[in-house]
């Protein structure tokens, strides 16, 4: 992080050179501390991800082609694209609702609004799912009523959308909560004063302050609805060419042997992940305040606000 | 209960809080409160013979073994990594950066077969180990491997910020008293950390016990051996065991919000201890 180190340096001009120089380490500490880091990096995370191109050119790069462009492979990108863009966007519209009524706003029972709204985070994908299917499978509360009117809910989209949002469910408002109550509300309610209307206050003024955090969230948000299994796995049905999604369909061929194919499918995620990551990298240099990792920075406030 | 205690210049209230309340009801509360509501209904004497028998409990045990080692590797390679980050400058820094993010944005069913494949007999890691009698892919050890991989970042992230706004300062005021290198990480950097260091660890438990995408593939699925728990969930599932897969999932939600009460009480009790010192 070297924008937070030259932040600190100025902030602290007097004591920085001897605190520098207090936490420099010998040189054998620090080649011994950056050996162990990169090699448990290296044998951890850049190796899977070294595999995973090889292994999807592993019979050519027609056959991975091939992999790619297979209809049922398409169906599951169409999918993916479909349940992904649907729960980022009402996700989105929560998130902002949420943040402005949170931080614009006192009322009681905040912190319990709050730790609710974080609480998807920790439930199980697998839970995630099967809270869905208790209530609208075959023997779910609500599994009868939609068999007599025959609407399908499990082991179909509206099932995987509804597992998606649940995953998905806290990445907007917990990043745009701590960023909204760090900027407060002098700025919005000058513009109200002056005869702003609600709407335009928003479009005008908050907009502007929370878009580059707005678009961080989304991008966060998207990676996990484009990537999540677990959930999706026990809602989905596993339907070929209809319910599965683009991991799904990696496991469907992988657990067919077709690993080349497997690996295909999985090489667009994990250029979907470096895109990912890169978006990600842009966005944080457009934040202010940018100490260390943005998101793990936030989480603190976030947490801090409970 | 969510009254305005000052009436407020700006609109809105009313409807982004109405949105927000219903929305939250439908897609979180009311499904959660449904699992409860199953899981209340199979009965006491019911849930403690699912709870007690010994399938439940060998998964159980191994999701939260895998998931206690896994968390302390990775407390103490997070500690080195996120150490590097902070107080090193060498060339390829933001890739190595940028790279520790990296379980969060690949799916976990890419590293799940990513894995297997490096760890198998044949596999780039795995035909290294073989020869010394080392099994990774099939086997619990492949599970922990899998649930370091994931929570990593949790770890790391969760110690860089404070490690980074750490006061020179007071390192400085240690070494001038006399603390030699060791006893100035020992006892004057480490309780610093130490909370940090606890959510980080308590972040990657609570992620690690409900992982199922990496591990399913890289743990052969052994019942009794490598189960884990959500997976043994899903297998409940697919043989239409409704209640037994309610009443793990019930045991797996109390032990998740019971760490984020946890994460929640000691940041709250360290705010407290904290407070007094603030201007």
């Amino acid at each position: 992080m070297s924008t937070a180190t030259v932040t600190s340096f100025s902030n602290k001009a007097l004591t920085a050179r001897y605190g520098r120089a207090i936490q420099r380490d010998p040189r054998w500490l620090r080649a011994g501390l950056i050996g162990v880091a990169l090699l448990y990096l290296a044998v951890l995370v850049l190796l899977p991800l070294v595999l995973v191109f090889t292994a999807a050119l592993a019979k050519g790069i027609t056959a991975c082609w091939h992999a790619i462009t297979d209809p049922a492979a398409l169906d599951a990108v169409r999918l993916t694209l479909f349940i992904s863009f649907a729960s980022v966007s009402m996700n989105m519209v929560f998130g902002v609702a949420a943040a402005w009524a949170i931080t614009k706003f006192q009322f009681r029972a905040k912190g319990l609004l709050i730790t609710l709204i974080d609480l998807p985070f920790s439930v199980s994908p697998v839970v995630s799912g099967l809270i869905f299917v208790l209530l609208f499978g075959a023997q779910g509360w609500f599994g009868p009523w939609l068999q007599a009117h025959n609407v399908r809910i499990i082991f179909a989209w509206p099932a995987i959308l509804l597992a998606t949002t649940f995953v998905t469910f806290p990445f907007v408002a917990r990043e745009l909560i701590p960023l909204m109550h760090a900027q407060g509300s002098d700025e919005e309610q000058a513009a109200i004063t002056l005869g702003a209307s609600g709407w335009q206050t928003f479009r005008h003024v908050t907009f502007p302050n929370i878009r580059w955090g707005l678009i961080y969230a989304l991008i966060l948000c998207n990676a996990r609805a484009m990537g999540e299994f677990g959930a999706v796995s026990v809602v989905s049905g596993h339907v070929r060419g209809q319910t599965e999604t683009i991991p799904l369909h990696v496991e469907a061929l992988y657990n067919e042997y077709s690993s080349a194919a497997a690996f295909s499918v999985a090489s667009l995620l994990a250029l979907f992940a470096f895109a990912t990551l890169g978006m990600k990298v842009l966005t944080e240099r457009h934040l202010s305040r940018n100490t260390g990792n943005r998101q793990f920075s936030t989480d603190q406030t976030f947490r801090s606000l409970e | 209960m969510f009254q305005r205690k000052s009436k407020h210049v700006l609109p809105g209230f009313r409807i982004t809080m109405g949105f927000t309340l219903v929305y939250l009801f439908l897609i979180v509360i009311f499904p959660l409160l449904g699992l409860g509501i199953k899981a209340s209904a199979i009965g006491w004497a019911r849930f403690y013979e699912i709870a007690t028998s010994q399938r439940v409990i060998a998964s159980l045990r191994l999701s939260f073994g895998a998931s206690l080692i896994a968390a302390t590797i990775n407390v103490f390679f997070g500690l080195v990594v996120a150490w590097v980050l902070v107080r090193y400058r060498f060339s390829g820094k933001r890739i190595i950066d940028a790279l520790v993010d990296i379980p969060f944005a690949l799916p976990t069913a890419v590293a799940g077969i990513a894995l297997t494949t490096l760890y198998s007999s044949k596999g780039w890691i795995g035909v290294w180990l073989s020869p010394l009698g080392i099994k990774v892919a099939y086997t619990p050890l492949g599970i922990i491997v899998a649930l370091s991989f994931v929570s990593l970042p949790l770890v790391v992230r969760s110690i860089q910020p404070v490690l980074e706004e750490f006061d020179p300062e007071v390192e400085e005021a240690a070494a001038l008293l006399g603390a030699h290198r060791g006893q100035r990480f020992m006892q004057v950097l480490l309780p610093e950390l130490a909370p940090a260091i606890l959510t980080g660890f308590a972040l990657s438990m609570a992620r690690a016990v409900g992982e199922y995408g990496s591990v399913v593939f890289i743990s052969g699925n052994l019942p009794m051996h490598t189960e884990i728990a959500p997976l043994l969930i899903v297998t409940k599932l697919e043989q239409y065991d409704y209640v037994g897969a309610t009443a793990i999932a019930a045991i797996m939600l109390l032990f998740s919000f019971s760490i984020l009460l946890g994460i929640n009480l000691s940041q709250h009790w360290r705010r407290r201890r904290l407070a007094p010192a603030l201007p």
